[in-house]
This record gives structure tokens, sequence and C-alpha cells, in this order.
């Protein structure tokens, strides 16, 4: 074992910003004005913004220390469950940056703007390709965003045949976007829960598919990190009593090139980009999440939508049937650049690599951790894998305290008390980019850390004790909220 | 959280499966929830509560509770029109959790009947209730 | 393949542990039935180099400056954007972390979308903004939703001056709800004809756009008193905040919400996303505000620190009932825009918001000069309603290949505007460009 990852180094203070700086002073190369100054309606004039005045070295210093107290993938391995925390290849951000991308406006004419109508026309079509399905949108501009787009495609489609329905079937195991996303369309989710191998029993389905009900939202894989076996059947259920499946294709990493979501019933899917095609996700956004559907549905996408003909490119409106607009122009079309370039890096047989790989180190992972975490479920998992902190309740140890101490490791921690079928849940997905030597070092200081719970609980209990701050007060966070100075 | 033992279960209250209380006081009855219920909830940052006058029944939510990663319904543990609330709750939530049936009461009712409280449990009721989650 | 790490030797030294004998055998519990895959039938893989010519080529064939000169904003603006600031915001730490769930690991991110809500804050005039949407457009109609949920009425009006666009986004998110978009028609002057107001009842809110869609300065004072009379929220939109560098902020004219779109500071059009989805109020809403929103506090050792917080409002949390569905915020975005403020400061927003106005003015009265009519007499920032000769379109056409892009058509969103085309100048359009532009439409 190589020395531990994480250690102390000199971590430099920063004020906030407007803790610094000086009236006067200026970051910024205003030009000289070539034109005549000509005021405007003192009725309508104000003071301006109250902003700090800082130097251009005032404000590289402040970002670059800020930056310096961040984790990323860049930093080191992630295996935050559900996110899919691959590497961000360079060459993507790259592209995204050409003047010939980042300078256009998006009204331009369509003769103007070829390169990018053109890429985006392809990015769909590869996206159909990769999934199955026969259309894409992409103006989601986010995985949450991708749901509602599913959730307002399965509702206008219902309304067109004259048939509203009320309710909407959603698992246990789901996104918390899923119900979310789901009420803004009106309908009220019907929970169901996972039978004892973490799956959804096609008798479970049964029982509550009615006339009433507009379909369901599985994540598949799910969010424990298994595949939903039954999901023909309960495809076939749902279609009989005149439902559709919507499929949350957050999980899409572990099944490129393996599974046909059209052909196993799915109706609409969304994806994240930024999961599944290696964009960045930026401390928190911006993301994006194509939704992809079949027949029934493509006429039903969001407008304007890209048409090719004679290898020119256009947009069109002419699709009467259309849920309508999702974001004001064409959704975020520099994360899909990244996607796109990721994509034409890869090539088919990268992609099917990538999910074949993406599942041997979660399953790597689970053989290697099992005698050490309890696994709540005991069978090959896709691309993530669920332990908890059964194991350690006899030392007063909490899943929360071992994601805490594995930052003193050196690791970002996995996901924890998600999903919520699984108390105590420690969610791992370590994705295809990670090599064995730093899984192998991760699986040992999960190890060490089992081991520190028995001897030296308060070890974890205070940790972590290498980070910039250690644990935050987040009940005052919330009692007296400070928002803004 | 807190052993079954150790948790604080006065008699002088009516318990409600939603681990409510109620107390008679004259006409009107006061409500909060147990120890075992904010000790569930840990730290309490926030409480809504309806507006004075409003007509709840049994069983209907009141109001909700919330901690830093978690929110809960209130349901009315009688039926009733609300006749006061505890204004303190706003900036100071953390009394709930304090002194959850002293000034972390909630509500006050005026019952519609002033029988309903006797069909909720009673201190050693509830206690058996909580042996059995 | 660079991005996977394995060699032929660790990946069967993995499998034995596991117990499998090849790669495919790991997908066993799919049934036979689902792993019907064919081979994906996309293009074959390229190296970097080949990527970089592949995507040189599709970017050469857009027009952008300075090669066109593009007199075109209606909601994306052309800007200046310090080499700082994209510099900073391309620093790994910043780009290739998570949501900040793990605050001792995430204080970068989280001071800086603090001081993103503080700076947003003093630029819309409002007491909390939130860590951002995904564009203007959405923040629009999450706002609306918002005040829907604080009056429990179920109709809003919005201005026909609010952008198209936005008000597409809208119908779109409200369509299925069953609440009710009514619409204010537009006067002469370019304002929105706030008196229609007097026949709509019930009222959650009303929207108004200002700087409006044709550039015009809306009058938010006399809204403020006739929205208000209604007891419904006043929500301002807006799509080019550097207006607010020189204009009075709404929230300081009284709007409740105030939001729209931050592209202006400092982010790249690009062809239109991601952009900067900026929302805010008063705080006594914030338990109804939409989206994440991070918090000062102390760590255990009382150390300044900040977190997530208020997150009882959110999906994960309140699922169905959460305020909205949104999960992320256009996280990388807000911080450039928090760089983009920071850099200019508030001498500089004012300086340059300044110069912004006279550009356009400028290039306004030399149209004017040279025989266009302005048809609307409102003060602008740095948009204006131009109305070319009848049958203009054909000259804009040869323009497009002179390589002008001579603002924005508005008859495909207003009907009744033939010939009325949107223009837009900032401070990157200089006056021998402006002075081109007015001698190619001619007269």
């Amino acid at each position: 074992m190589n020395k531990n990852l994480g250690t102390t180094g000199l971590i430099l203070n920063e004020p906030l910003l407007w803790e610094k700086g000086s009236k006067g002073r200026t970051g910024f190369s205003v030009p000289e004005s070539d034109v005549d100054a000509s005021p405007l309606d003192s009725e309508l004039v104000g003071d301006g913004p109250d902003f700090p005045d800082l130097s251009e070295v005032d404000v590289v210093r402040h970002y670059t220390r800020l930056s310096t107290w961040n984790f990323g993938v860049d930093t080191g391995m992630y295996p935050l469950g559900s996110c899919t925390m691959k590497y961000n290849p360079k060459t993507n951000e790259r592209q995204a940056r050409l003047p010939g991308f980042a300078g256009a406006h998006p009204l331009l004419p369509p003769q103007l703007a070829q390169g990018a109508l053109e890429l985006m026309y392809k990015l769909e079509r590869y996206l159909d390709e990769v999934t199955g399905m026969q259309a894409t949108s992409l103006q989601p501009a986010a995985g949450a965003h991708g749901e509602l787009a599913g959730m307002l495609l399965i509702y206008a489609y219902h309304k067109h045949r004259g048939d509203q329905r009320s309710k909407i079937i959603i698992p246990d195991t789901a996104h918390g976007t899923n119900p979310a996303s789901a009420a803004l369309c009106g309908y009220r989710p019907v929970p169901v829960k996972s039978n004892e191998n973490g799956v959804l029993s096609v008798e479970t389905i049964e029982a509550v598919m009615d006339a009433e009900t507009a379909g369901i939202m599985v994540t598949n894989p799910n969010t424990i990190g298994l595949f939903e076996d039954h999901i023909r059947e309960i495809c076939r259920v749902i279609h009989d009593k005149g439902g559709l499946v919507y499929c949350d294709g957050a999980n899409m990493n572990a099944i490129m090139g393996i599974v046909d979501m059209n052909e196993i019933g799915i109706d609409v899917l969304h994806l994240n980009l930024h999961k599944t095609f290696s964009t960045p996700h930026g401390g928190g956004g911006p993301g994006s999440g194509p939704v992809c559907v079949n027949d029934k549905l493509e006429p039903f996408l969001p407008v304007p939508r890209i048409v090719e003909k004679d290898g020119q490119y256009n947009l069109s409106e002419d699709f009467p049937r259309s849920i309508g607009k999702l974001d004001t122009f064409h959704g975020h079309f520099g994360v899909m650049i990244k996607a796109y370039s990721y994509i034409m890096s890869m090539g088919a047989a990268g992609l099917k690599k990538a999910s074949q790989l993406s599942v041997l180190n979660a399953n790597y992972i689970k053989e290697r951790l099992k005698s050490t975490y309890h696994l709540p479920h005991d069978r090959p998992c896709m691309h993530e894998v669920v332990f908890n902190d059964q194991n350690l309740q006899a030392y007063k140890i909490t899943t929360l305290d071992v994601a805490k101490r594995l930052m003193d490791y050196g690791f970002h921690p996995p996901t924890v008390y998600f999903p919520l079928v699984v108390p105590g849940a420690i969610m791992i997905e370590p994705t295809e980019t990670e090599c064995k030597q730093d899984i192998d070092r991760f699986i040992e200081a999960m190890q060490q850390i089992a081991q520190e719970a028995k001897e030296d609980p308060e070890l974890l209990k205070s940790a972590p004790h290498r980070s910039k701050v250690r644990r935050l007060d987040e009940t005052t966070a919330a009692r007296k909220p400070c928002l803004a100075n | 959280m807190k052993e079954i033992h150790e948790l604080d279960l006065p008699d002088d209250v009516r318990y409600a499966e939603d681990h409510e209380w109620v107390r008679s006081e004259g006409s009107k009855l006061v409500v909060g929830i147990s120890d075992y219920a904010q000790d569930q909830l840990g730290d309490i940052v926030f409480v809504e509560l309806p507006e004075v006058g409003a007509k709840l029944s049994k069983g209907e939510a009141f109001g909700t509770v919330e901690s830093v990663k978690a929110v809960s319904e209130l349901y009315m543990p009688v039926g009733g029109t609300i006749a006061a609330i505890n204004g303190k709750l706003e900036e100071s939530p953390e009394l709930v959790n304090n002194q959850p049936y002293g000034q972390g009461w909630m509500v006050e009712v005026q019952p519609g009947d002033p029988k309903e409280i006797d069909a909720l449990m009673t201190q050693q009721a509830y206690l058996e209730m909580l042996k059995g989650l | 393949m660079r991005y996977l790490p394995h060699t032929p030797q660790e990946i069967d030294a993995m499998l034995q542990v596991i117990g499998a004998g090849s790669l495919d055998d790991l997908f066993g519990t799919i049934p036979k039935s689902c792993c019907c895959r064919l081979d994906m039938d996309l293009p074959k893989a390229l190296t970097e180099w080949e990527l970089n010519e592949h995507m040189d080529e599709l970017a050469s064939r857009m027009a952008v400056s300075p090669e066109y000169k593009v007199f075109m904003g209606a909601g994306s603006y052309d800007h200046y954007v310090p080499a700082s600031a994209q510099y900073l915001t391309s620093r790994s730490e910043f780009v290739t972390s998570y949501t900040p769930y793990q605050p001792e690991i995430s204080q970068g991110t989280l001071q800086a979308i603090y001081e993103y809500q503080t700076l947003a804050t003093r630029l819309m005039g409002v007491e909390v903004a939130t860590a951002s949407h995904y564009d203007g457009s959405t923040a629009l109609a999450e706002s609306l939703l918002m005040a829907i949920r604080v009056t429990g009425k179920k109709k809003v009006a919005v201005s026909r001056l609010v952008h198209p666009l936005y008000r597409r986004v809208v119908q779109t998110y409200f369509d299925p709800t069953g609440y009710e978009v009514v619409e204010l028609p537009f006067l002469q002057n370019g304002r929105t004809d706030i008196q229609a107001l007097d026949s709509v009842e019930d009222l959650a809110a009303v929207a108004l756009q200002s700087p409006n869609f044709f550039g015009c300065i809306e009058d938010l004072t006399a809204a403020d008193k006739a929205i208000h009379a209604k007891q419904a929220l006043f929500v301002v939109s807006f799509t080019e905040p550097l207006a607010y560098g020189l204009l009075k902020s709404p929230g300081s004219l009284n709007a409740d919400i105030v939001c729209g779109e931050g592209q202006s500071l400092g982010l790249p059009r690009s062809f239109g996303g991601p952009g900067l989805g900026m929302l805010g109020s008063s705080m006594k809403y914030v338990r109804n505000l939409p989206g994440r929103l991070v918090g000062r506090t102390k760590d255990v050792d009382g150390r300044d620190g900040f977190v997530l917080t208020l997150a009882t409002r959110e999906q994960h949390i309140r699922r169905e009932k959460a305020t909205s569905n949104i999960c992320t915020n256009n996280s990388l975005c807000a911080t450039t825009a928090a760089v983009y403020m920071a850099s200019l400061g508030g001498s500089g927003f004012r300086r340059l918001a300044q110069l912004n106005h006279d550009k356009a003015e400028y290039l306004k009265k030399e149209l004017q000069r040279a025989g266009h009519a302005i048809p609307f007499d409102t003060p602008t920032f740095n948009e204006f309603v131009v109305r070319f000769p009848d049958g203009f379109e054909d000259r804009y056409q040869q323009l497009l290949e002179k390589k002008i892009v001579a603002g924005l058509p508005l008859e495909c969103h207003y009907p009744e505007l033939s010939d009325h085309y949107l223009l837009c100048a900032t401070e990157t359009a200089s006056r021998t460009d402006m002075d081109s532009l007015v001698k190619e439409v001619g007269s």
C-alpha cells in the first residue's frame, strides 16, 4: 500500500469579495468611448450596484484560492453513486471554446449556423443509436428538465387521445426529481415497493396499473445498481392498460451497446450528458438532459426541431402536436459540443467498453468489500453497488462518519443515504475511468476505516480532520438563514 | 437517538399514532409533538402552522415540521378550530426539541367534539406502541 | 482508448476476483430477451488530432465576430469577457466537481456561489437570490409558479413585451397545470399597457420585462402601484442585466420577484446556452423559492464556512410537494458571472452600462438621421426597434451575404410589425461598424 493520499498542505485563507479591494480599482479594461455621451432620463437612473472594486490580481488570487478548497474528478476518485463522475476529457473543453461555437448568436439565420445545427442534428442521431430510440430532443437543460420533458410528452400523448389520466407509478427507489417532475404535470405519484431482490416484480405493477394511470417512471438499471430484470413484462402490463413507460436514463453508463431501450418497451427516456457522456458537472451544472422517444411520442417533441434536407440543416416549428419550448433557445449547446466530442472520440466499441469496464469496476469493489461492509443485495450489480452501515452499528458509527473519514484518505465520499429503501446506504459508483490501482487504494481505505470504527470510533465521528473546514453547523444555517451579505 | 427508557412521556397528555400529544386546558386542547417525535426528527429548524380560525378535521394535516434534511406533516389528533398558534416557534423552533410538552407546544384547538380526546392513547398505550416500532 | 485505463492483464485479474469468465459474463443478470443489442452504428473513433480538425471545420461554418457584424441582441448579448474570467472558471476544481453535498471539501464552490448570490441580490435590488436556474425563461416560469404558491391564486398576467420565447416556455410549463396566463397588450410608445389590468381579476402575479423586448424601459413605478392595487405579486423579468448598472433595479422599485437571464455577465453566447437563470425575492418568500441556496455558517471549530441550506424546499426531500423539480443549478455559469461582476466592480459596471447606452443611442440617432423611423419613443438601453422601408427583407438578405446581421426581424413574433427590426449595440460595436451598417441599410 502506498502512503495515504490524504495529507495536509498549506491552505490559504481568503476573505469574502467585499472584504477586499478598494474603491476605484478595476479588473476590467473598459473600452474608450468613440461616440458622444448620451444622458438618460434621470428619473430612470439608479445608483448602480454596490459591487466591490477589485484589481485583476485581487480577483485572480481570490478565485484561485477558493478553487483549492474544492475536490473534483481531476483531484481524485469521486465514486459518487448515481452521478457517474467519470473523467472529463480536456479536448472537449477545447472544442466547446472554439470561437465559431462560443461566439455564435442563437438566433442566427440557419444558413449562418450550419456547423452548430449539423452538430446538434448528428448528436441527436447518435443518441438515438446509443439508446435504440427513434428520435431525440436536445432542449432539456438538465436531468430533471429531461424528466419534466418526458412527463410533458406523456401528458400530451394522453391529452391528444382524449384520455386524460391522473396518476403515475413511481418505485420507492426513484430519484426525488421523479415525483417532483410528475407533480408539475398534475400527476399524483403512486409509490410501489421493490421486492426482496431489490427489483420490481410484475405482480406489484399489475396490482396498481389501471386506466387512470398515465404510466410508470422507472430507473433502469435502478438506483440500487441492479438491472430491472422483469422490465419487458412490466412494460407490457403498462402498455396493455394504455399507459406509457418513462425510463430515467441516469444510469445509462452501464448498458451502452448492451441494451436496446426501445426494444425492451421504453417509450421515453432522458439521458444525462453530464453523466454518461463525460461532460463536467461544474460544481452542480450546467448539465444537459436530452429526451429520447419512440414513434408514439415523436410528434410531441419540443420545437424547434432540427431537420435536414440535402445536407442543409434547418430549424422547423412545423410539428403541431409539439409540447412547445422548454428553454429560451436550443438548450445547453456548450454542453452538447462536449458530449458530441466524447462520442466521436470513443466510437461504438469505446462506448461499449466503457459500460463493460464501469460494471467490472463496481463488481470488483462489491466482491472485495462485501466481507467488511454489509451488502443488502448480494447479487451481480451493474455500474454501482450499494452497501450500508449495519456492520458498524455496534460501534455507533454511521454511514455519515465513514463518508467524512474517507475525505481524510483523499477520496470523495460515495453517495450516502440514497436510495432511501436501503437505510444508511453507501452507494459507490467508481466509473470506468478509475484504474485498478486507485480502486485498490479506495478499497483499502474503506477497510481501514472499518477497522478504525472498532478501534478508535472517535476518529471517525470527528472526521474529516484534513479539510479546509470541518463539519459545519447546518442546523443554525437553516434556522437563521444567512444567504447574502 | 434516545433509547425508549430515556424518553420523556408525561401522563397528563394523550398521544396520537402520528406522535402528536394533546392536553386538556379548560375548554381548549393544546397540541404538540412527543419527545419521541422530536428526537427522531433531530434538530428542528422550521415549524409551519395553520392560520388561526382554520377548521380542520381529525387526521387532516395542520402544518409541517422541518429538520435539516427531513420534512414531516403534522396531523390533527382531534377535529376542531385552531384557536391559537405558538408564535414563538417562528423565531425559536428549537423549543420543540428542548421543551416538547411546554414552550414547544404548537396549536390550541377548540374541539368540535370534546370527547374525541378520549379515543387517543394513554401514556402506557403509547409506550407499548413505541416498543412495537 | 486513452480514457480507459485497464490493461488486459488487469481486466483478467479483476474478473478472477469477481469469479466471472469474461466481460460479457458480467451482464449475466440481464435477461437474454433484453440483451438484443446489435452493434451501434456510430462513426469510427477519431484521434484527438482528427477530432480537432473535424470540430474546427464545423465551427468554421458559423457566422461570428469579427468576420460578421451581428447587431442582434434579443436575449443574447455580445460583451467583452476578460481573459481572467474564462481562465479562472476553467480551473479543474471548479469544473470537475459535483454539487457541493459534502461541504468540507466543496468550500470553493460554496463560497463562490454565496458571493454570486450576494452580487445578484445587489444587482437585482432584492434580499435573497437563488444559486441560479437554467436560463431566463425557466426562471420566469418558476417565478410565476412561485407566485401561484404564495398567493393561492391560479392566474397570471404576462406582458406581450416579455421576450416572446420566454412566454412560450411559460406556456409549456403552465399547459398541464390548469393555471391561466393572460397577455397584456402594449401601447404605441413601446411600453406595456398596464391599464389593461383593470379588466382582469384574481391575479397571482403580473410579469413585465424591463428593458422590455423592444428595448424600452418600462415605467415600473406606475406598474408597482397598479399591480399591488390588484393584490398580485409584481414580477420583473430581464434579458440584459447590464442595464441595471445604469437603471434603478427592479427590487428598488418594489418588484416582489425579479428574474432573468445572466448571459451578459461574462458568459459566451454559445448558440444560446448554457446561460444563467437569475431569480430573487424578498426574504418573506424564501421558503417558497425554487432551487438551491447556499448559506453561511460555522464549523465545529468556529471557522466560517458555507453549506447548501433550506433544502427541505427541494425535490430530494419534499419530492412531489417540492417548490420545483429543479435539481442542478448552472453553478459554473453563476461562478463565471460572479468573477465577471467582481472584475468590473461597481465603478466598472456603471461605466460599461453607460457605454452600452451611448453606443446604442449613437446608432439609433444615425439611423434616424438616415431617414429610418424609430417607432417607439420610450428611452432604451442597448437595444431599440427601427422601422426600415417597406420590403426591407430583400435588403436584409443581401446584407447577410455582406456579413452584416441587421438586427432581428420582429414580424415572426409580432405579425403586426412588418419591417420592424430589433437592433442592438453593445460596447463591442465600434463607431466605424455602426457607420457602415447605417450606410449599408440605405435610406
